[in-house]
């Protein structure tokens, strides 16, 4: 544990040596970064294993002084740093394998793995920090990453304009982050976690602060896991490589927000505000973003809305107090999630389209990707047996028993949206008639379908690690040895699992009904509300509704501001300068070489303070 | 002799000077100024002699002085007509308007 340090640096080494090397490596650099991510999944087992049966251990060096203020570097190994270091180099080596095969004949392959290494060695940075201006270093770094990834096919001009959305949204949560965090160091005089809980608990802060502070880093995390009113970002951010959706913006740098939450949790337990606010914005974005997810028809925009659906209830699980379930959901949706954007790239991988009405009879197909893309399903409908089903569980008994019934039943409706919507994107491309135009639609490689191997065990049993059933394995270590994330395992009126499968077996009967079996019209619900569904379709004019207020204002302001720079910034400038100037011409003009003239004016003034001084008096005086 | 009192004599030397004076001011002919110039300096050896006469202090010093003023102008005189043909054979001129070398 003490060398914890170097997991992050291996694909740190990767991406160096590929910038360096990678031109003349070709597609080999894939062997580069899985090695060297295979390095860094195997440390993190290793330190996750060490971490069972030690404390927690933590290292760190004076990095600045600034007068007293001493700023330090580090690392941490506790029990959320080490299950993150595991979740995000498994999926990062799983999305290295991957693409191997995704990316094949890419001309620009090694830097694609490239970027990859960026961005897993500021992911792995990231959840390692002991204090926030480190963590807030890494953030940065991630979010540099993404936006390099996603804008990956710039000669798009979709991806350039969703690289650039991405990290526009995400800078205005980072905004709120960094205040946040000047608030706090000016409160506390330490970016320390331990020191930022110590004098929570101590009540050195007051409690206007505290609320204040949290809201304000909550602000951060609502940019970076894409909660609204600032998740239209993630969507877009679709236009990346599939892999990379797998990786970014669904089971890591989208969980940082949440991650980051969970991290400060002691600071927003102490603020009820901050806490309900959190829930709050949780729930909406849960319901909101499921809403949008049932008729979008771009496979991938799909598992982007329902990824934004997804981190909506780990953040209600965060804000209902439940520490364990948000972690818990965080870690089986990094799988499950994982696993369904590699089974979807495959899906277009083997089609070439990501519109989901061009699909259909994929099943007998893709043999492969067919099953696993179903489990992926399964998982996230919340079905029993699978992992969806016991975090998801364990997020509405948190909501349930902090006593906030609206929100409890908001992600009820969410979790039946969620099983509606994934089964109809099921259905409709794995069911049904077959296009004809897709003749030769083929299975991927074994280098992409073994790590959606991996994935979907990984989806099915990593449920098993917390469960109401068999013991809360998981919970109970997250929470060792600390009182203020609260219980390892809360327990819960039994009719709310009851309820939780009822609804999502609801969903998919539904689904079914309509998309499997079409004994159902598929424009049934539609064509009644077409307001509704025009609404839900165009995302809620969300993005319309920013470009005409935000971008708007901020277009115009910038305009005025323009106009002031160049005819009153300018011109002052150009004013001074021009004076200047002009001095500088008549000096030069008197400057005549003339030696007689200058004999003149020296005669002339010397006859002037002769007469000065006579009229003046003298030397009588 | 002493009938003439020592303000003629400053009276000559200022004229003297201030014909000089004008001269090196206004006229364009570079052998006028040196001319002029020397007219100037020969006010001043006016004065120094007279002081030396009439002065608070008589002393034969002042008489010496102008000797020695006169023996440099000489030397001075010299330099400067050597400079002037010198100037004169590389701008063909003598017009001093046209000695503007040291601008620019």
């Amino acid at each position: 544990m003490e060398n914890a340090w170097i997991i992050p640096l291996f694909p740190l080494i990767s991406f160096l040596f590929l910038l360096l090397f990678g031109r003349r490596l070709k597609e080999n650099s894939g062997y580069v970064g899985m090695a060297l991510t295979f390095l860094s999944l195997i440390y993190s087992l290793v330190v996750l294993f060490d971490r069972f049966n030690h404390p927690t251990y933590k290292a760190e060096a004076t990095w600045l002084a600034i007068g007293d203020v001493q700023l330090t570097a580090g690392f941490e190994v506790n029990q959320l740093n080490a299950l993150m270091l595991v979740i995000v180099s498994l999926v990062s080596f799983l999305v290295h394998t991957y693409s191997k095969g995704y990316m094949h004949g890419d001309d620009r392959f090694h830097i694609f793995y490239a970027y990859l290494g960026l961005f897993t060695f500021a992911m792995l940075g990231l959840v390692v920090s002991p204090n926030l201006l480190q963590t807030y270093i890494f953030w940065e770094l991630v979010g540099v990453g993404s936006f390099l990834l996603i804008g990956f096919y710039f000669y798009k001009e979709e991806a350039k304009a969703a690289a650039k959305k991405a990290f526009i949204m995400t800078r205005i949560g980072d905004v709120g982050l960094l205040i946040g965090m000047i608030l706090l160091f000016w409160q506390v005089g330490s970016f320390e976690y331990d020191a930022i809980f110590l004098a929570v608990e101590e009540g050195a802060i007051s409690a206007g602060i505290i609320t204040l502070t949290a809201i304000l880093i909550f602000i951060g995390a609502v940019g970076k896991s894409g909660q609204f009113p600032l998740h239209t970002w993630l969507p877009d951010a679709m236009e990346g490589p599939t892999p990379v959706s797998a990786l970014i913006h669904a089971a890591t740098m989208v969980a940082a927000g949440v991650y980051l939450v969970a991290a400060l949790f002691p600071l927003f337990t102490a603020s009820e505000t901050a806490l309900m606010t959190v829930a709050v914005i949780g729930a909406f974005t849960a319901i909101f973003a499921a809403s949008i997810g049932l008729v979008q028809t771009d496979i991938k925009r799909v598992l982007a809305y329902s990824t934004v659906s997804q981190l909506g209830y780990m953040m209600l699980a965060l804000g209902s107090a439940g520490y364990v379930a948000g972690v818990f959901h965080l870690m089986t949706h990094a799988f499950f999630k994982a696993l369904l954007f590699l089974a979807a790239g495959s899906v277009i991988h083997a089609v070439h389209t990501q519109n989901i009405e061009e699909m259909g009879g994929l099943w007998k197909k893709l043999r492969l990707t067919g099953p696993l893309f179903l489990i992926g399903t399964l998982a996230i409908s919340g079905v029993p047996l699978f992992s969806g089903f016991f975090s998801k569980d364990e997020i509405l008994i948190a909501a349930w028993t902090n006593g906030n019934p609206v929100l409890f039943w908001l992600a009820v409706i969410a979790a039946f949206f969620t099983a509606f919507y994934m089964f109809r994107l099921f259905f409709m491309v794995f069911t049904g008639q077959s296009r004809s135009e897709m003749k030769n639609v083929h299975e991927s490689p074994k280098v992409m379908t073994v790590p959606m191997i991996v994935l979907g065990v990984l989806a099915v049993v990593a449920g098993y690690f917390n469960t109401p059933w068999f013991g809360t394995f998981l919970g109970d270590w997250l929470v060792e040895g600390n009182e203020a994330l609260g219980h390892g395992h809360t327990e819960g009126p039994a009719w709310i699992m009851i309820v939780a499968t009822l609804v999502s077996l609801l969903g998919i009967f539904l689904a079914w009904l309509m998309y499997g079996k079409k004994s159902l019209q598929r424009d049934w619900l539609s064509s009644r509300m077409p307001i509704t569904y025009n609404m839900l379709y165009n995302k809620y004019y969300l993005d319309e509704f920013y470009a005409l207020s935000v971008v708007k204002t901020t277009k115009g302001l910038s305009v005025l501001l323009s106009y002031i720079e160049a005819f009153v910034v300018e011109g002052i400038v150009k004013g001074v300068a021009g004076i200047v100037h002009g001095l500088g011409k008549t000096g030069s003009k008197i400057q005549s070489g003339q030696v007689q003239a200058y004999g003149t004016v020296a005669f002339v003034g010397l006859a002037v303070l002769v007469v000065v001084y006579v009229l003046a008096g003298g030397y009588l005086k | 002799m002493s009938s003439v009192p020592v303000a003629a004599y400053l009276t000559l030397a200022l004229i003297l000077f201030c014909i000089g004076l004008y001269g090196a001011l206004t006229k364009r002919n570079t052998v006028i100024v040196l001319i002029s110039i020397e007219l100037m300096l020969n006010a001043v050896n006016i004065n120094l002699v007279a002081f030396s006469k009439f002065g608070m202090i008589p002393s034969i010093t002042g008489q010496v002085f102008a000797l020695f003023a006169i023996a440099v102008a000489a030397a001075e005189a010299a330099v400067g007509l050597a400079i002037l043909i010198a100037l004169y054979r590389n701008k063909k001129t003598v017009n001093i308007d046209e000695m503007n070398d040291l601008k620019s």
